[in-house]
């Protein structure tokens, strides 16, 4: 009570200093509702391409192709949001920008990779499978 | 912070080293996020180079021929389940529960075990059937990418073990807290990369 106010500012600023870092921790435990939901949507994301491949549930391959790589890319988002508890707030933002950087090297890394390589395929001598045994 | 009980002339008592390391409350959890993100390039590579060749079989075995995806399925569920369970460890640990979280970190380390013992035995199989990582490109970087994520697993494997013995010994204080933080990050990051060695190298790499 006779302590003013400015020291019981103070005071509280310090006390939450020290709990802060468990306050941050503990929100980014994550629950157990959060757990199992990201569990369950993994178990269905999972199952759906396996069955798409194993099943032959298309007769275009491509298009099954492209559904499970789209299937991968939302059960990643799952993983990141459910069990590695990404957010815009943790860590004042920073591990969402670190990984926004390597998504962006990542896309480059794969999708550039690819492209050149397969265009460097295309304008390289033809070889058969004959030819690549006659290889020394 | 500290109240030195005997002040020297200069009045502060001699400290030859600093009892407490000066680093920034959470910096941590946020160095090891960059870490991993590090260790993504490295997957993101071999990634890239299984893209690139993984259709060059060199008139060896095609991955239609050789891979067996009932065996990937189940790899897969035992690495979702020690995701899940592990899960279970970090829910155990913030209630202070050390028995239950120990118990939870031997389930995991159980999943992670099988997952890894499946996938040797994937290799042996392969191996005995000629498909060597020197037969052809597609098999060299299925080899080097799947062994590599291989690799870390069983990283993983050893560091659960250490912790389990260090959470024995000193049971749930901070530092092994932060710890199981780290590791809990390193395991779940290792089943984000089997969603696209799964999907990527098995799925896609069997059609046509």
């Amino acid at each position: 009570m006779s302590a003013t106010p400015a020291a019981h500012g103070a005071a509280s600023e310090e006390t939450h200093h020290s709990t802060h870092g468990g306050n941050d921790h503990a929100a980014s435990h994550g629950t157990m509702k959060g757990y199992m939901t990201g569990f369950l949507l993994s178990v269905v994301l999972t199952a759906i391409p396996f069955w798409l491949v194993m099943g032959h549930v298309f007769s275009d391959t491509h298009l099954t192709a492209v559904f499970v790589m789209v299937l991968a890319a939302v059960q990643i988002v799952v993983h990141m949001v459910y069990f590695l508890h990404m957010n815009t707030k943790s860590e004042g933002g920073w591990t969402m920008l670190a990984l926004i950087f390597t998504m962006i090297i990542v896309v480059i890394t794969l999708a550039g990779s690819i492209w050149v390589m397969s265009h460097l395929n295309t304008n390289m001598m033809p070889m058969t499978q004959h030819d690549m045994r006659e290889m020394p | 912070m500290t109240h030195p009980s005997t002040p020297t002339a200069d009045g502060e008592a001699l400290a030859f080293y600093v009892a407490e390391d000066a680093h920034a409350e959470g910096s941590t959890m946020l160095g090891f996020w960059i870490y991993l993100m590090s260790d993504c390039l490295i997957f993101a590579v071999l990634f890239a180079t299984f893209g690139v060749l993984g259709r060059n079989y060199a008139a060896g075995p095609s991955a239609a021929e050789l891979f067996e995806l009932p065996t990937v399925a189940l790899n897969t569920a035992m690495l979702l389940l020690s995701s899940i369970t592990f899960g279970f460890a970090m829910l155990a640990m913030e209630k202070e529960k050390l028995r239950t979280t120990l118990v939870w970190m031997a389930i995991t380390g159980l999943f992670g075990m099988a997952f890894v013992g499946l996938e040797l035995n994937e290799f042996a199989h392969l191996i005995h059937d000629g498909a060597t990582p020197q037969r052809s490109a597609f098999l060299s970087s299925f080899f080097t990418l799947v062994g590599t994520h291989g690799l870390h697993v069983s990283v993983g494997l050893i560091w659960i073990v250490t912790l389990m013995v260090q959470l024995g010994l000193y049971g749930l204080n901070p530092a092994n807290k932060r710890r199981l933080m780290c590791l809990s990050m390193f395991w779940h990051f290792l089943d984000v990369v089997w969603i696209g060695v799964f999907s990527f190298v098995y799925l896609v790499s069997v059609l046509q």
